[in-house]
């Protein structure tokens, strides 16, 4: 397998409304800041891959608009997933694997604040027997908490646990929508929102853009000091009836994990996209992620998740910690539909210091 | 490293429609999956991985539906990775499959692409709202009418070779069971006298809108060698994409094209498309796009590519066949209508293509595109596999 890394990561700071700018304006500096790092232009870029959606952007075609800001032009060779951006990055990834391109550009973007984020969600479930019921995204997350407090393997104590941790990390974090949390305990005094959830359980709605420069081989090292190699990266899909599967599991991140080579050997750092607090318990025991684990270093998912970008935010995140030197081998995770149907696992490495 | 040579071992379609009432989405893109299986003999159990592509969710109101649609698919416990780059989807998809097999990530991949417009009114789903585009632009024919007017005024060709072309593409219809539009009782004239749409797009030189899913499996050399019937041979593909409007952009022949064009030939060692080539599936939505796609591809010199429609060149019988299976003019399923393209240019190497067969196929291209003419996805497929 060729040796493909993540050169260079930029994001915005998530907010909860950017009515001042558009989804083009948004992404351009993170364009500018990816592009700026390893010094080139976009048309000097052999493949440009985005994920967004037009759901969320109101508009079919949206991501037209933002390829106008990239610049295709002379013409580019350039695709679009309607997917998170992690999974541009793997598209990306692959064109790299097969040699026809050296370099990649991959970005993302969404922004929720111009609609209801967990009523726009329902549009995703099945359109016949689902989505006609309007299940919103947090009403299933709490489905997905309950059975894993019922199952015995979590308490409403653990989850805000979860919370105030991810939060308390993401302090330093300038990208970040929600930092510094109250105490544990102290969170347990808020109502439910959707029993067991609360407010602290469910992931803030924001609006952020992401971006990654990939590279293979000798252009990796040329534009970067230390590159974040991609030793494996995987994705699977599981059932989308949330009633033949069991939701205290994850096989899908499990078998992705197992496919990227997550436990050929220990991850000193992992970056979990667990939009919902009770996702963290499920992902960290499907990839064995003990207490000598740096966990969301970034605060993940309870500090800011853009939808679309979360994901690839997540190998930002770790890549870049592998840029800084402050990790070796990284685990990184992206997950889309409701319940964690979806995920997606790589594992980083930096070269030996 | 060389890349894994990549085959279609599966091919297969839904009957299209305007409206297929019998079947959810789920069963759409069911239909072609297991057409697709059948052809390749191969079970669900065989596929490592699915990719799928439809354009804008709006068209069915469903958001990201291939999450919806995995246990249809099969998908559960594998990739499924969902593609969306406009009109030209279909094309990108096969792409994005076909790279997963050239990197030797994955062994046989299904890909499939559909749309199910019934669902919604594809054309108002087309015309953004303000303050995206200026208004009274209805539909893609609004917004591509002025470009046929400058071909017209830019090579002079005659009026009358829109209605060739679309008159062409219903008769070859008929020979595809598959197809959406079967006007047995269609003639010249009848195109000819059409209701003016967007002028000088009348209603006959139209695309319809259509229900339908297509799907292909691809392999390795391995897979291939396994295959129970012909493969065809992927020799070279690549995407391109330019911006949607800008100043100097050719809308008659845009750049993009050109270069996508070029990039698949030089991959497929083809210095003389006109003559290496032997039969295309174009993406034409409105019949001027034949002539001006045979410039843009190369096959005619600029200014020209209306005399090949005019001489016959590019009918079923002719030097150059252009969508013998009716083509986009005749079936629509906006996301499955690049990957039918590409589908069909595979079955004519593979001499599947039954009643609409082109003799002595041997290398063929797919082609589509999408947007404002803006992002094109091209293949080329041999009856041979590729030499290096």
């Amino acid at each position: 397998m060729r040796d493909v890394a993540i050169v260079a990561f930029g994001q915005s700071g998530t907010r909860r409304t950017s009515a001042e700018v558009s989804e083009v304006e948004m992404l351009m500096p993170v364009l500018h800041q990816v592009l700026g790092a390893v010094g080139l232009r976009a048309g000097e870029i052999d493949f440009t891959c985005s994920g967004s959606s037009d759901y969320l952007a109101g508009r079919a075609f949206s991501f037209t608009m933002a390829l106008d800001g990239v610049g295709a032009w002379p013409p580019i060779a350039e695709s679009h997933v309607e997917m998170d951006g992690a999974w541009a990055l793997y598209e990306a990834w692959v064109k790299l694997l097969t040699g026809e391109a050296d370099t990649a550009l991959v970005y993302s973007y969404g922004k929720s604040s111009p609609g209801d984020l967990p009523e726009v969600l329902t549009r995703q479930l099945d359109p016949y027997y689902v989505a006609p019921l309007w299940p919103d995204s947090v009403s299933l997350a709490a489905l997905q908490a309950q059975a894993l407090i019922d199952a015995g393997d979590t308490d409403e104590r653990a989850l805000a646990e979860v919370a105030a941790r991810g939060r308390n990390a993401a302090a330093d974090n300038r990208h970040a929508q929600v930092t510094r949390s109250a105490p544990p305990g102290a969170l347990l005094d808020a109502p439910y929102l959707v029993r067991p959830l609360r407010r602290h359980d469910c992931p803030p709605i924001g609006d952020g853009a992401a971006a990654v420069v990939l590279a293979a081989g000798d252009t990796a090292r040329r534009l970067c000091a230390r590159p974040a190699w991609i030793r494996g990266m995987d994705h699977r899909i599981e059932p989308h009836g949330l009633g033949v599967r069991d939701l205290t599991r994850s096989p899908s991140t499990r078998l992705a994990a197992t496919r990227a080579g997550a436990f050929e050997a220990p991850v000193d750092l992992a970056e979990l996209h667990a939009p919902f607090t009770s996702q963290e318990i499920i992902l960290r025991r499907e990839l064995e992620l003990d207490d000598g684990v740096r966990l969301n270093p970034s605060g993940g998912a309870p500090a800011a998740n853009p939808m679309m970008a979360a994901g690839l935010i997540r190998l930002g995140e770790a890549a870049a910690a592998l840029h800084r030197g402050d990790a070796d081998r990284a685990l990184a995770h992206a997950t889309s539909g409701p319940c964690l149907q979806q995920n997606l696992v790589a594992v980083l490495e930096g070269e030996a210091r | 490293m060389s890349k894994e040579p990549v085959a279609v071992v599966g091919i297969g379609q839904t009957k299209h429609t305007a409206a297929r009432r019998d079947v959810s989405i789920a069963g759409l893109v069911r239909e072609a999956a297991v057409r697709a299986l059948e052809d390749a003999e191969l079970t669900w159990a065989d596929i490592d991985a699915v990719v799928i592509g439809k354009a804008p969710d709006f068209f069915e109101g469903v958001m990201m539906p291939e999450l919806y649609l995995a246990d249809a698919l099969g998908a559960v416990g594998k990739p499924m990775l969902r593609v969306h780059t406009a009109g030209s989807v279909g094309g990108s998809t096969a792409l994005v499959a076909a790279n997963l097999v050239a990197a030797r990530v994955h062994r046989t991949v299904l890909t499939l692409a559909f749309e199910k417009q019934s669902e919604s009114n594809a054309m108002w789903g087309l015309s953004l709202p303000v303050p995206f585009q200026q208004p009274l632009l209805a539909g893609a024919g609004g917004f591509f009418a002025p470009h046929v007017r400058a071909y017209m005024r830019r090579t002079g060709a005659p009026p009358a070779i829109g209605a060739l072309v679309a008159y062409k593409d219903r008769r070859n219809a008929l020979l595809n069971p598959y197809a959406h539009l079967h006007e047995q009782d269609l003639t010249l004239e009848k195109v000819q006298s059409s209701p003016m749409l967007w002028d000088p797009i009348r209603y006959s030189e139209t695309c319809p809108s259509s229900d339908g899913a297509c799907a292909m499996v691809l392999t390795d050399r391995t897979g291939a060698s396994r295959a129970p019937r012909p493969p065809a041979w992927m020799h070279g593909g690549a995407m391109r994409s330019e911006p949607t409007l800008f100043a100097g952009k050719d809308c008659v022949s845009p750049r993009a094209g050109r270069d996508c064009a070029a990039d698949v030939y030089r991959q497929a060692g083809i210095t003389d498309p006109r003559r290496e080539i032997d039969a295309i599936e174009m993406y034409v939505p409105f019949s001027w796009y034949e002539p001006m796609w045979l410039e843009n591809l190369g096959f005619a010199a600029e200014g020209e590519g209306w005399k090949l429609t005019e001489s016959g060149v590019t009918e079923i019988g002719g030097d150059l066949p252009v969508n013998p299976s009716g083509g986009v003019l005749s079936t629509n399923p906006i996301g499955a209508s690049g990957m039918l393209r590409f589908a069909e240019a595979a079955l004519q190497v593979r001499g599947r293509a039954g009643e609409h067969q082109v003799e002595g196929v041997r290398t063929a291209l797919g082609h589509a595109y999408g947007g404002g003419s803006q992002f094109f996805a091209m293949w080329v497929v041999g009856a041979a596999p590729p030499s290096t």
